[in-house]
Protein backbone atom coordinates (compact mmCIF):
# COMPACT_ATOMS: atom_id res chain seq x y z
CA UNK A 1 0.00 0.00 0.00
CA UNK A 2 1.62 3.77 -0.87
CA UNK A 3 1.75 6.70 1.02
CA UNK A 4 -1.51 7.43 2.40
CA UNK A 5 -2.63 10.88 0.87
CA UNK A 6 -3.40 12.36 4.80
CA UNK A 7 -2.00 10.79 7.60
CA UNK A 8 -3.37 12.67 10.91
CA UNK A 9 -1.40 11.67 13.93
CA UNK A 10 -2.34 12.52 17.62
CA UNK A 11 -3.69 15.95 16.85
CA UNK A 12 -4.64 17.93 19.91
CA UNK A 13 -5.63 21.82 19.17
CA UNK A 14 -6.07 24.18 22.60
CA UNK A 15 -7.68 27.30 22.48
CA UNK A 16 -7.42 30.15 25.40
CA UNK A 17 -10.37 31.31 26.62
CA UNK A 18 -11.12 34.82 29.15
CA UNK A 19 -9.81 37.61 29.59
CA UNK A 20 -8.37 37.99 33.04
CA UNK A 21 -8.72 34.40 33.75
CA UNK A 22 -7.04 32.22 31.02
CA UNK A 23 -8.38 28.64 31.00
CA UNK A 24 -7.81 26.30 27.88
CA UNK A 25 -10.73 25.11 25.80
CA UNK A 26 -9.71 21.78 23.77
CA UNK A 27 -11.02 21.92 20.39
CA UNK A 28 -9.52 19.19 19.02
CA UNK A 29 -8.69 15.86 21.15
CA UNK A 30 -6.09 13.89 19.81
CA UNK A 31 -7.56 13.19 16.23
CA UNK A 32 -5.86 10.13 14.23
CA UNK A 33 -6.80 8.48 11.63
CA UNK A 34 -5.38 8.69 7.72
CA UNK A 35 -7.19 8.67 4.33
CA UNK A 36 -6.41 7.01 1.23
CA UNK A 37 -5.37 8.36 -2.13
CA UNK A 38 -7.97 8.76 -4.36
CA UNK A 39 -10.62 8.61 -1.67
CA UNK A 40 -13.60 10.73 -1.42
CA UNK A 41 -13.34 11.09 2.77
CA UNK A 42 -15.95 12.77 4.40
CA UNK A 43 -15.64 14.47 8.14
CA UNK A 44 -18.98 14.90 9.74
CA UNK A 45 -19.75 16.32 12.81
CA UNK A 46 -22.34 18.80 14.26
CA UNK A 47 -21.35 22.45 14.49
CA UNK A 48 -18.63 23.08 16.77
CA UNK A 49 -17.49 19.54 16.66
CA UNK A 50 -13.92 20.65 15.48
CA UNK A 51 -14.15 20.18 11.73
CA UNK A 52 -13.16 23.55 10.54
CA UNK A 53 -10.28 23.27 12.97
CA UNK A 54 -8.74 20.41 11.45
CA UNK A 55 -8.91 22.05 7.70
CA UNK A 56 -7.00 24.68 9.65
CA UNK A 57 -4.40 23.11 11.37
CA UNK A 58 -3.95 20.81 7.76
CA UNK A 59 -3.89 24.38 6.03
CA UNK A 60 -1.28 26.13 8.43
CA UNK A 61 -3.59 28.19 9.31
CA UNK A 62 -3.59 27.54 12.81
CA UNK A 63 -1.04 25.52 14.83
CA UNK A 64 -1.32 22.46 16.95
CA UNK A 65 -0.71 22.23 20.46
CA UNK A 66 0.42 18.78 19.88
CA UNK A 67 0.33 16.03 16.90
CA UNK A 68 1.51 15.88 13.62
CA UNK A 69 -0.44 15.60 9.79
CA UNK A 70 1.39 14.51 6.90
CA UNK A 71 0.17 15.50 3.46
CA UNK A 72 1.41 12.95 0.56
CA UNK A 73 4.09 11.90 2.98
CA UNK A 74 5.01 15.54 3.84
CA UNK A 75 4.58 17.75 6.73
CA UNK A 76 1.86 20.17 7.17
CA UNK A 77 4.76 22.99 7.73
CA UNK A 78 6.72 22.53 4.33
CA UNK A 79 4.77 25.49 1.72
CA UNK A 80 5.86 22.99 -0.70
CA UNK A 81 3.51 20.65 -0.30
CA UNK A 82 0.84 22.98 -0.90
CA UNK A 83 1.45 22.80 -4.60
CA UNK A 84 -0.22 19.62 -4.44
CA UNK A 85 -3.15 20.52 -2.61
CA UNK A 86 -6.46 22.93 -2.84
CA UNK A 87 -8.57 24.35 -0.37
CA UNK A 88 -12.39 25.56 -0.56
CA UNK A 89 -12.91 27.76 2.60
CA UNK A 90 -16.19 27.18 5.03
CA UNK A 91 -18.42 30.35 3.26
CA UNK A 92 -15.50 31.55 1.52
CA UNK A 93 -14.71 35.22 1.36
CA UNK A 94 -12.82 36.50 -1.69
CA UNK A 95 -10.99 40.01 -2.77
CA UNK A 96 -14.81 41.69 -3.80
CA UNK A 97 -13.33 44.18 -6.12
CA UNK A 98 -12.20 41.35 -8.11
CA UNK A 99 -13.90 39.67 -11.32
CA UNK A 100 -14.04 36.06 -11.33
CA UNK A 101 -11.51 35.94 -13.93
CA UNK A 102 -8.97 38.43 -12.02
CA UNK A 103 -9.33 36.35 -8.84
CA UNK A 104 -8.64 32.63 -10.68
CA UNK A 105 -5.65 34.75 -12.48
CA UNK A 106 -4.42 35.89 -9.00
CA UNK A 107 -4.49 32.46 -7.56
CA UNK A 108 -3.25 30.75 -10.33
CA UNK A 109 -0.05 33.14 -10.09
CA UNK A 110 1.34 31.57 -7.39
CA UNK A 111 1.74 28.12 -9.25
CA UNK A 112 5.12 28.11 -12.10
CA UNK A 113 2.23 28.30 -15.05
CA UNK A 114 3.53 29.95 -18.58
CA UNK A 115 1.36 33.02 -19.07
CA UNK A 116 -0.54 30.99 -21.56
CA UNK A 117 -1.34 27.87 -19.82
CA UNK A 118 -2.86 30.30 -17.04
CA UNK A 119 -5.02 31.72 -19.32
CA UNK A 120 -6.29 28.90 -20.78
CA UNK A 121 -6.45 27.37 -16.82
CA UNK A 122 -8.97 30.15 -16.12
CA UNK A 123 -11.04 30.06 -18.96
CA UNK A 124 -11.22 26.07 -18.49
CA UNK A 125 -12.47 25.93 -14.66
CA UNK A 126 -14.61 29.19 -15.34
CA UNK A 127 -16.30 26.93 -17.72
CA UNK A 128 -16.26 24.04 -15.55
CA UNK A 129 -17.95 25.32 -12.60
CA UNK A 130 -20.51 26.78 -15.03
CA UNK A 131 -19.54 31.17 -14.67
CA UNK A 132 -18.22 32.04 -18.52
CA UNK A 133 -21.01 34.29 -18.25
CA UNK A 134 -20.23 35.76 -15.59
CA UNK A 135 -15.95 35.69 -15.74
CA UNK A 136 -16.13 39.28 -15.77
CA UNK A 137 -18.50 40.35 -13.15
CA UNK A 138 -16.84 41.81 -9.85
CA UNK A 139 -17.26 39.04 -7.29
CA UNK A 140 -19.11 41.53 -5.07
CA UNK A 141 -22.21 40.61 -7.47
CA UNK A 142 -22.01 37.17 -6.66
CA UNK A 143 -24.48 35.21 -4.88
CA UNK A 144 -23.28 32.69 -2.27
CA UNK A 145 -23.69 30.04 -4.93
CA UNK A 146 -21.49 31.78 -7.20
CA UNK A 147 -18.85 32.61 -4.90
CA UNK A 148 -18.65 28.67 -3.84
CA UNK A 149 -18.34 27.84 -7.48
CA UNK A 150 -15.55 30.41 -7.79
CA UNK A 151 -13.78 28.76 -4.49
CA UNK A 152 -13.94 25.66 -5.85
CA UNK A 153 -12.31 26.63 -8.80
CA UNK A 154 -9.39 28.17 -7.52
CA UNK A 155 -9.16 25.42 -5.50
CA UNK A 156 -8.62 22.83 -8.06
CA UNK A 157 -7.19 24.88 -11.47
CA UNK A 158 -3.49 23.78 -10.71
CA UNK A 159 -4.95 20.44 -10.84
CA UNK A 160 -3.88 19.61 -6.86
CA UNK A 161 -3.88 15.61 -5.83
CA UNK A 162 -5.79 16.18 -2.46
CA UNK A 163 -8.40 18.57 -2.49
CA UNK A 164 -9.87 19.68 0.86
CA UNK A 165 -13.63 21.74 0.65
CA UNK A 166 -14.72 22.94 3.93
CA UNK A 167 -18.65 22.77 3.80
CA UNK A 168 -18.82 22.59 -0.20
CA UNK A 169 -22.82 22.31 0.10
CA UNK A 170 -23.24 24.45 2.51
CA UNK A 171 -26.23 26.95 1.90
CA UNK A 172 -26.57 26.28 -1.90
CA UNK A 173 -30.18 25.42 -3.43
CA UNK A 174 -30.44 21.97 -5.01
CA UNK A 175 -29.54 22.85 -8.08
CA UNK A 176 -25.76 24.13 -6.30
CA UNK A 177 -25.50 21.32 -4.24
CA UNK A 178 -26.24 18.70 -7.30
CA UNK A 179 -23.41 20.72 -9.51
CA UNK A 180 -20.77 20.66 -6.52
CA UNK A 181 -21.23 16.92 -6.31
CA UNK A 182 -20.88 16.55 -9.66
CA UNK A 183 -17.60 17.89 -9.70
CA UNK A 184 -16.70 15.86 -6.14
CA UNK A 185 -17.41 12.76 -8.48
CA UNK A 186 -15.37 14.36 -11.16
CA UNK A 187 -12.70 14.71 -9.33
CA UNK A 188 -13.02 10.91 -8.36
CA UNK A 189 -13.14 9.92 -11.79
CA UNK A 190 -9.91 11.39 -12.25
CA UNK A 191 -8.67 9.79 -9.09
CA UNK A 192 -7.89 12.54 -6.78
CA UNK A 193 -8.61 12.88 -2.93
CA UNK A 194 -11.24 14.74 -2.15
CA UNK A 195 -11.26 15.33 1.58
CA UNK A 196 -14.62 17.71 2.90
CA UNK A 197 -16.67 18.47 6.29
CA UNK A 198 -19.95 18.90 6.37
CA UNK A 199 -23.16 18.04 8.47
CA UNK A 200 -25.03 17.18 5.33
CA UNK A 201 -25.42 13.35 5.44
CA UNK A 202 -27.06 12.83 1.93
CA UNK A 203 -23.87 14.43 0.65
CA UNK A 204 -21.95 12.17 2.89
CA UNK A 205 -24.17 9.10 1.56
CA UNK A 206 -23.74 9.84 -2.29
CA UNK A 207 -20.12 10.67 -2.22
CA UNK A 208 -17.95 9.07 0.49
CA UNK A 209 -15.93 6.03 -0.07
CA UNK A 210 -15.42 6.51 3.63
CA UNK A 211 -16.57 8.97 6.36
CA UNK A 212 -14.89 10.09 9.94
CA UNK A 213 -17.28 11.58 12.54
CA UNK A 214 -16.40 13.80 14.95
CA UNK A 215 -18.29 15.07 17.68
CA UNK A 216 -16.75 17.89 20.52
CA UNK A 217 -13.09 17.24 19.32
CA UNK A 218 -13.59 13.65 19.53
CA UNK A 219 -13.01 11.56 16.54
CA UNK A 220 -16.37 9.02 16.73
CA UNK A 221 -15.12 6.60 14.69
CA UNK A 222 -13.66 5.99 11.00
CA UNK A 223 -15.91 3.45 8.12
CA UNK A 224 -18.11 3.55 5.37
CA UNK A 225 -20.92 5.69 5.81
CA UNK A 226 -23.35 2.09 6.76
CA UNK A 227 -20.99 1.52 9.25
CA UNK A 228 -20.35 4.46 10.59
CA UNK A 229 -23.54 6.17 10.40
CA UNK A 230 -25.64 2.60 10.31
CA UNK A 231 -27.96 4.66 7.94
CA UNK A 232 -30.13 1.39 9.07
CA UNK A 233 -34.00 2.53 7.50
CA UNK A 234 -36.61 3.15 10.24
CA UNK A 235 -39.51 2.46 8.50
CA UNK A 236 -41.61 2.93 5.26
CA UNK A 237 -44.02 5.81 4.94
CA UNK A 238 -47.06 5.65 2.02
CA UNK A 239 -48.99 8.64 1.29
CA UNK A 240 -52.06 8.28 -0.12
CA UNK A 241 -55.62 9.13 -1.42
CA UNK A 242 -59.24 7.89 -0.65
CA UNK A 243 -62.14 7.79 -3.36
CA UNK A 244 -65.19 9.59 -1.56
CA UNK A 245 -67.19 7.21 0.40
CA UNK A 246 -64.63 4.85 1.23
CA UNK A 247 -62.39 4.67 5.12
CA UNK A 248 -59.28 3.30 5.87
CA UNK A 249 -58.90 -0.09 6.54
CA UNK A 250 -59.71 -0.49 10.34
CA UNK A 251 -56.36 -2.78 10.71
CA UNK A 252 -55.00 0.44 9.50
CA UNK A 253 -57.01 3.31 11.17
CA UNK A 254 -55.07 4.44 14.16
CA UNK A 255 -51.91 4.51 12.22
CA UNK A 256 -52.97 7.26 9.36
CA UNK A 257 -52.74 10.60 9.93
CA UNK A 258 -54.42 13.34 7.44
CA UNK A 259 -52.49 14.62 5.50
CA UNK A 260 -53.53 17.85 3.07
CA UNK A 261 -56.26 15.99 1.08
CA UNK A 262 -54.20 12.82 1.42
CA UNK A 263 -53.43 10.42 4.29
CA UNK A 264 -50.55 9.57 5.46
CA UNK A 265 -49.00 5.64 6.89
CA UNK A 266 -45.82 5.00 8.64
CA UNK A 267 -45.38 1.41 9.31
CA UNK A 268 -42.74 -1.16 9.46
CA UNK A 269 -40.65 -2.00 6.36
CA UNK A 270 -41.88 -5.98 6.56
CA UNK A 271 -45.21 -4.94 7.12
CA UNK A 272 -45.16 -2.86 3.98
CA UNK A 273 -46.58 -4.68 1.04
CA UNK A 274 -49.50 -5.97 3.51
CA UNK A 275 -49.81 -2.44 4.30
CA UNK A 276 -50.06 -1.82 0.65
CA UNK A 277 -52.78 -4.44 -0.50
CA UNK A 278 -55.08 -3.65 2.14
CA UNK A 279 -54.81 0.09 0.83
CA UNK A 280 -55.72 -1.30 -2.93
CA UNK A 281 -58.65 -3.34 -1.27
CA UNK A 282 -59.62 -0.16 0.03
CA UNK A 283 -59.32 1.12 -3.19
CA UNK A 284 -56.76 3.80 -2.53
CA UNK A 285 -54.86 5.44 -4.87
CA UNK A 286 -51.07 5.74 -3.60
CA UNK A 287 -49.18 8.68 -4.35
CA UNK A 288 -45.52 7.73 -2.97
CA UNK A 289 -44.08 5.30 -0.68
CA UNK A 290 -40.69 6.86 0.64
CA UNK A 291 -37.87 4.84 2.94
CA UNK A 292 -37.87 6.89 6.69
CA UNK A 293 -34.14 7.04 7.61
CA UNK A 294 -32.71 8.65 10.19
CA UNK A 295 -31.34 12.44 9.83
CA UNK A 296 -27.92 13.54 11.09
CA UNK A 297 -29.42 15.37 13.49
CA UNK A 298 -30.86 12.11 14.80
CA UNK A 299 -27.48 10.67 14.69
CA UNK A 300 -25.62 13.49 16.14
CA UNK A 301 -28.30 13.37 19.00
CA UNK A 302 -27.87 9.49 19.88
CA UNK A 303 -24.26 9.90 19.34
CA UNK A 304 -23.98 12.59 21.77
CA UNK A 305 -26.70 11.92 23.92
CA UNK A 306 -29.72 14.76 24.59
CA UNK A 307 -28.02 15.17 28.88
CA UNK A 308 -24.57 15.13 27.78
CA UNK A 309 -24.33 18.04 25.22
CA UNK A 310 -26.71 20.54 25.08
CA UNK A 311 -24.90 23.02 23.18
CA UNK A 312 -24.57 20.53 20.11
CA UNK A 313 -28.59 20.18 20.71
CA UNK A 314 -28.77 23.71 20.38
CA UNK A 315 -26.45 24.28 17.22
CA UNK A 316 -28.03 21.27 15.75
CA UNK A 317 -31.28 22.71 16.28
CA UNK A 318 -30.28 25.80 14.30
CA UNK A 319 -29.37 24.52 11.52
CA UNK B 1 13.59 35.45 -5.41
CA UNK B 2 10.22 34.64 -4.70
CA UNK B 3 7.91 35.92 -6.92
CA UNK B 4 5.13 35.79 -4.29
CA UNK B 5 5.36 39.40 -3.03
CA UNK B 6 5.37 40.85 -6.36
CA UNK B 7 1.93 39.17 -7.31
CA UNK B 8 0.42 40.12 -3.64
CA UNK B 9 2.04 43.83 -3.98
CA UNK B 10 0.04 43.99 -7.61
CA UNK B 11 -3.31 42.40 -6.46
CA UNK B 12 -2.97 45.37 -3.09
CA UNK B 13 -2.21 48.07 -5.15
CA UNK B 14 -5.22 47.21 -7.48
CA UNK B 15 -7.48 47.19 -4.19
CA UNK B 16 -6.24 50.62 -3.30
CA UNK B 17 -7.66 51.56 -7.06
CA UNK B 18 -10.54 50.04 -7.17
CA UNK B 19 -11.52 51.13 -3.37
CA UNK B 20 -10.75 54.92 -4.73
CA UNK B 21 -7.79 55.31 -3.10
CA UNK B 22 -6.47 57.48 -4.96
CA UNK B 23 -9.49 60.18 -5.12
CA UNK B 24 -7.46 61.89 -2.54
CA UNK B 25 -5.80 63.16 -6.18
CA UNK B 26 -8.86 65.05 -6.69
CA UNK B 27 -8.36 67.00 -3.33
CA UNK B 28 -4.79 67.59 -4.03
CA UNK B 29 -5.64 69.27 -7.17
CA UNK B 30 -8.31 71.24 -6.16
CA UNK B 31 -6.05 72.56 -3.59
CA UNK B 32 -3.02 73.30 -5.85
CA UNK B 33 -4.92 75.12 -8.65
CA UNK B 34 -6.80 77.33 -5.80
CA UNK B 35 -3.32 77.90 -4.40
CA UNK B 36 -1.50 78.84 -8.02
CA UNK B 37 -4.39 81.27 -8.94
CA UNK B 38 -4.80 82.67 -5.37
CA UNK B 39 -1.08 83.10 -4.23
CA UNK B 40 -1.05 85.57 -7.02
CA UNK B 41 -3.44 87.78 -5.35
CA UNK B 42 -1.91 88.00 -1.92
CA UNK B 43 1.67 87.32 -1.98
CA UNK B 44 3.72 89.46 -3.92
CA UNK B 45 7.30 87.87 -4.30
CA UNK B 46 7.01 84.91 -1.99
CA UNK B 47 4.55 82.80 -4.48
CA UNK B 48 6.95 79.95 -4.91
CA UNK B 49 7.82 79.60 -1.16
CA UNK B 50 4.29 79.56 -0.48
CA UNK B 51 3.74 77.10 -3.28
CA UNK B 52 6.23 74.95 -2.37
CA UNK B 53 5.37 74.80 1.32
CA UNK B 54 1.91 74.13 0.75
CA UNK B 55 2.30 71.75 -1.86
CA UNK B 56 5.01 69.77 0.36
CA UNK B 57 2.75 69.49 3.21
CA UNK B 58 -0.03 68.53 1.80
CA UNK B 59 1.45 65.80 -0.34
CA UNK B 60 3.33 64.69 2.85
CA UNK B 61 -0.02 65.01 5.10
CA UNK B 62 -2.15 62.99 2.45
CA UNK B 63 0.60 60.46 2.41
CA UNK B 64 0.53 60.05 5.82
CA UNK B 65 -3.28 59.87 6.42
CA UNK B 66 -2.81 56.89 3.56
CA UNK B 67 0.29 55.26 5.39
CA UNK B 68 -1.95 55.23 8.81
CA UNK B 69 -5.02 54.66 8.01
CA UNK B 70 -5.00 51.60 4.99
CA UNK B 71 -1.66 50.06 6.61
CA UNK B 72 -2.95 49.35 9.95
CA UNK B 73 -5.83 47.39 7.83
CA UNK B 74 -2.98 45.74 5.62
CA UNK B 75 -3.30 42.37 7.46
CA UNK B 76 -6.19 42.95 10.06
CA UNK B 77 -8.93 42.98 7.21
CA UNK B 78 -7.67 40.23 5.42
CA UNK B 79 -7.70 37.95 8.97
CA UNK B 80 -10.90 39.88 9.52
CA UNK B 81 -12.82 39.23 6.12
CA UNK B 82 -10.87 35.35 5.76
CA UNK B 83 -9.85 36.39 2.22
CA UNK B 84 -6.11 35.25 3.35
CA UNK B 85 -7.34 31.60 3.62
CA UNK B 86 -7.56 30.77 0.90
CA UNK B 87 -3.93 32.46 -0.39
CA UNK B 88 -2.02 30.95 2.30
CA UNK B 89 -3.80 27.19 1.88
CA UNK B 90 -1.59 27.97 -1.77
CA UNK B 91 2.25 27.74 -1.66
CA UNK B 92 2.50 31.56 -0.06
CA UNK B 93 5.19 31.95 2.96
CA UNK B 94 3.65 34.11 5.28
CA UNK B 95 6.28 36.74 5.45
CA UNK B 96 6.09 37.00 1.35
CA UNK B 97 2.66 37.96 1.94
CA UNK B 98 3.07 40.28 4.22
CA UNK B 99 6.05 41.63 2.27
CA UNK B 100 3.78 41.74 -0.82
CA UNK B 101 0.81 43.97 1.21
CA UNK B 102 3.50 45.65 2.31
CA UNK B 103 5.33 46.42 -1.08
CA UNK B 104 1.51 47.16 -2.38
CA UNK B 105 0.61 50.14 -0.20
CA UNK B 106 4.33 51.73 -1.08
CA UNK B 107 3.66 51.62 -4.45
CA UNK B 108 0.07 52.71 -4.04
CA UNK B 109 1.80 55.74 -2.24
CA UNK B 110 4.76 56.29 -4.31
CA UNK B 111 2.12 56.63 -7.55
CA UNK B 112 -0.02 58.67 -5.53
CA UNK B 113 3.14 60.99 -4.67
CA UNK B 114 4.62 61.26 -7.55
CA UNK B 115 0.96 62.29 -9.56
CA UNK B 116 1.10 65.17 -6.83
CA UNK B 117 4.22 65.88 -7.60
CA UNK B 118 3.36 66.33 -10.29
CA UNK B 119 0.97 68.80 -9.58
CA UNK B 120 2.93 70.41 -7.67
CA UNK B 121 4.86 71.34 -10.25
CA UNK B 122 2.41 72.79 -12.72
CA UNK B 123 0.79 74.99 -10.08
CA UNK B 124 4.64 76.24 -9.80
CA UNK B 125 5.07 77.02 -13.63
CA UNK B 126 1.53 78.53 -13.50
CA UNK B 127 2.87 81.12 -11.09
CA UNK B 128 6.37 81.22 -12.10
CA UNK B 129 5.93 80.65 -15.73
CA UNK B 130 9.28 78.89 -15.74
CA UNK B 131 10.31 74.96 -14.23
CA UNK B 132 14.71 75.59 -13.40
CA UNK B 133 17.08 73.08 -12.30
CA UNK B 134 16.79 74.71 -8.88
CA UNK B 135 13.37 73.26 -8.66
CA UNK B 136 14.91 69.65 -8.66
CA UNK B 137 15.45 70.14 -4.85
CA UNK B 138 11.61 69.60 -4.58
CA UNK B 139 12.25 66.04 -5.34
CA UNK B 140 14.81 65.24 -2.39
CA UNK B 141 12.03 66.35 -0.31
CA UNK B 142 9.66 64.37 -1.73
CA UNK B 143 12.30 61.69 -1.49
CA UNK B 144 12.51 62.31 2.22
CA UNK B 145 8.53 62.08 2.48
CA UNK B 146 8.49 58.89 0.75
CA UNK B 147 10.84 57.27 3.22
CA UNK B 148 8.95 58.53 5.81
CA UNK B 149 5.52 57.28 4.16
CA UNK B 150 7.91 53.77 4.41
CA UNK B 151 8.64 54.09 7.69
CA UNK B 152 5.40 54.79 9.48
CA UNK B 153 3.75 51.88 6.93
CA UNK B 154 5.84 49.30 8.17
CA UNK B 155 4.83 50.66 11.96
CA UNK B 156 1.61 50.90 11.19
CA UNK B 157 1.84 47.26 9.46
CA UNK B 158 3.68 46.03 12.53
CA UNK B 159 0.92 46.70 14.67
CA UNK B 160 -1.65 45.88 12.31
CA UNK B 161 -0.47 41.97 12.46
CA UNK B 162 -1.45 41.98 16.30
CA UNK B 163 -3.78 44.76 16.94
CA UNK B 164 -6.67 46.31 15.84
CA UNK B 165 -6.88 48.72 13.55
CA UNK B 166 -8.28 51.77 15.92
CA UNK B 167 -5.51 50.55 18.76
CA UNK B 168 -2.86 50.36 15.79
CA UNK B 169 -3.89 53.73 14.58
CA UNK B 170 -3.50 55.25 18.40
CA UNK B 171 0.10 53.44 18.21
CA UNK B 172 1.47 54.51 14.34
CA UNK B 173 0.48 57.93 15.19
CA UNK B 174 1.98 58.47 18.62
CA UNK B 175 5.06 56.87 17.36
CA UNK B 176 4.79 58.90 14.45
CA UNK B 177 4.25 62.55 17.32
CA UNK B 178 6.93 61.52 19.49
CA UNK B 179 9.52 60.45 16.43
CA UNK B 180 8.77 64.12 15.44
CA UNK B 181 10.13 65.06 18.96
CA UNK B 182 13.02 62.89 19.54
CA UNK B 183 16.09 64.67 18.93
CA UNK B 184 13.73 67.61 21.34
CA UNK B 185 13.31 64.58 23.92
CA UNK B 186 17.47 63.92 23.58
CA UNK B 187 18.31 67.38 23.87
CA UNK B 188 15.85 68.03 27.34
CA UNK B 189 17.64 64.86 28.74
CA UNK B 190 20.84 66.69 28.04
CA UNK B 191 19.66 69.48 30.42
CA UNK B 192 18.82 67.38 33.20
CA UNK B 193 21.46 67.02 35.76
CA UNK B 194 19.98 62.78 36.27
CA UNK B 195 21.74 60.55 34.80
CA UNK B 196 19.04 58.32 35.39
CA UNK B 197 16.70 61.37 33.24
CA UNK B 198 19.78 61.20 30.88
CA UNK B 199 19.91 57.29 30.56
CA UNK B 200 16.00 57.18 30.04
CA UNK B 201 15.98 60.00 27.27
CA UNK B 202 18.72 58.62 25.25
CA UNK B 203 17.40 55.52 25.16
CA UNK B 204 14.08 56.81 23.70
CA UNK B 205 15.95 59.12 21.08
CA UNK B 206 17.48 56.10 19.58
CA UNK B 207 14.62 53.93 20.02
CA UNK B 208 11.99 55.81 18.62
CA UNK B 209 11.69 56.33 14.69
CA UNK B 210 13.19 59.57 14.07
CA UNK B 211 10.94 62.07 11.90
CA UNK B 212 12.09 64.98 12.35
CA UNK B 213 15.12 64.21 10.36
CA UNK B 214 12.93 63.49 7.15
CA UNK B 215 11.33 67.20 6.96
CA UNK B 216 13.34 69.71 5.11
CA UNK B 217 9.61 71.41 3.53
CA UNK B 218 10.37 74.28 5.04
CA UNK B 219 14.34 74.04 3.74
CA UNK B 220 12.85 73.53 0.68
CA UNK B 221 10.67 76.07 0.15
CA UNK B 222 13.92 78.87 1.01
CA UNK B 223 15.23 77.12 -1.75
CA UNK B 224 17.90 76.13 1.77
CA UNK B 225 20.71 73.43 0.29
CA UNK B 226 19.84 69.53 1.80
CA UNK B 227 23.16 68.46 2.50
CA UNK B 228 24.12 65.31 0.49
CA UNK B 229 24.76 63.59 3.38
CA UNK B 230 21.59 63.95 4.89
CA UNK B 231 20.63 61.83 1.74
CA UNK B 232 22.60 59.07 2.91
CA UNK B 233 21.49 58.89 6.25
CA UNK B 234 17.93 59.46 5.89
CA UNK B 235 17.75 56.33 3.47
CA UNK B 236 20.51 54.36 5.29
CA UNK B 237 18.36 55.13 8.73
CA UNK B 238 14.72 54.34 6.72
CA UNK B 239 16.09 51.23 5.63
CA UNK B 240 17.14 49.44 8.56
CA UNK B 241 14.55 50.94 11.09
CA UNK B 242 12.16 49.49 8.26
CA UNK B 243 13.89 45.50 7.89
CA UNK B 244 13.73 45.70 11.69
CA UNK B 245 10.05 46.58 11.53
CA UNK B 246 9.18 44.09 8.98
CA UNK B 247 10.97 41.11 10.68
CA UNK B 248 9.95 41.85 13.45
CA UNK B 249 6.37 41.90 11.76
CA UNK B 250 7.00 38.44 9.91
CA UNK B 251 7.96 36.89 13.52
CA UNK B 252 4.48 37.95 14.81
CA UNK B 253 2.41 36.86 12.02
CA UNK B 254 4.29 33.65 11.27
CA UNK B 255 3.13 32.10 14.48
CA UNK B 256 -0.08 33.94 14.71
CA UNK B 257 -3.29 31.66 15.11
CA UNK B 258 -5.56 32.71 12.64
CA UNK B 259 -9.33 33.13 14.24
Amino acid sequence: MGTPAIEIEGLTKDYAVGFWRKRTRRALDGLTFQVREGEVFGFLGPNGAGKTTTLKLLMGLIFPTSGTARIRGRSIDDVEMHREIGFLPEQPYFYDYLTARELLDYSARFFRFTEADRRERVTRFLERVGLSAAADVQLRRFSKGMLQRVGIAQAILHDPQVIFLDEPTSGLDPVGRREVRDIILDLQRQGRTVFFSTHILPDAEVLCDRVAVLVGGKLQGVGTPQEIVSIEVQGMEILFELPAGRSVPGALAGRVTPSGVAYRLEVPEAELYDAITQLRAAEARILSVTQLKPTLEDYFFRLVGRETAPSYAVEVANK
Amino acid sequence: MSSVPLFVAVNTFRESVRDRVLYNLIFFALLMMAAAVLVGQISIGIERLVIINLGLSAISLLGLVMSVFIGVGLVYKEIEKRTLYSILAKPVRRWEFLAGKYLGLLLTLAINTALMTLGLFLALLYVDRAIGRADAHILLAVYFILLEFALVTALALFFSCFSTPILSTLYTLGLYVAGMFASDLRDAGALSSSGAVKAVTSVLYYALPNFSNFNVIGATAHGDPIPISLVWQNTAYAAIYILALLLAASAVFSNRNLK
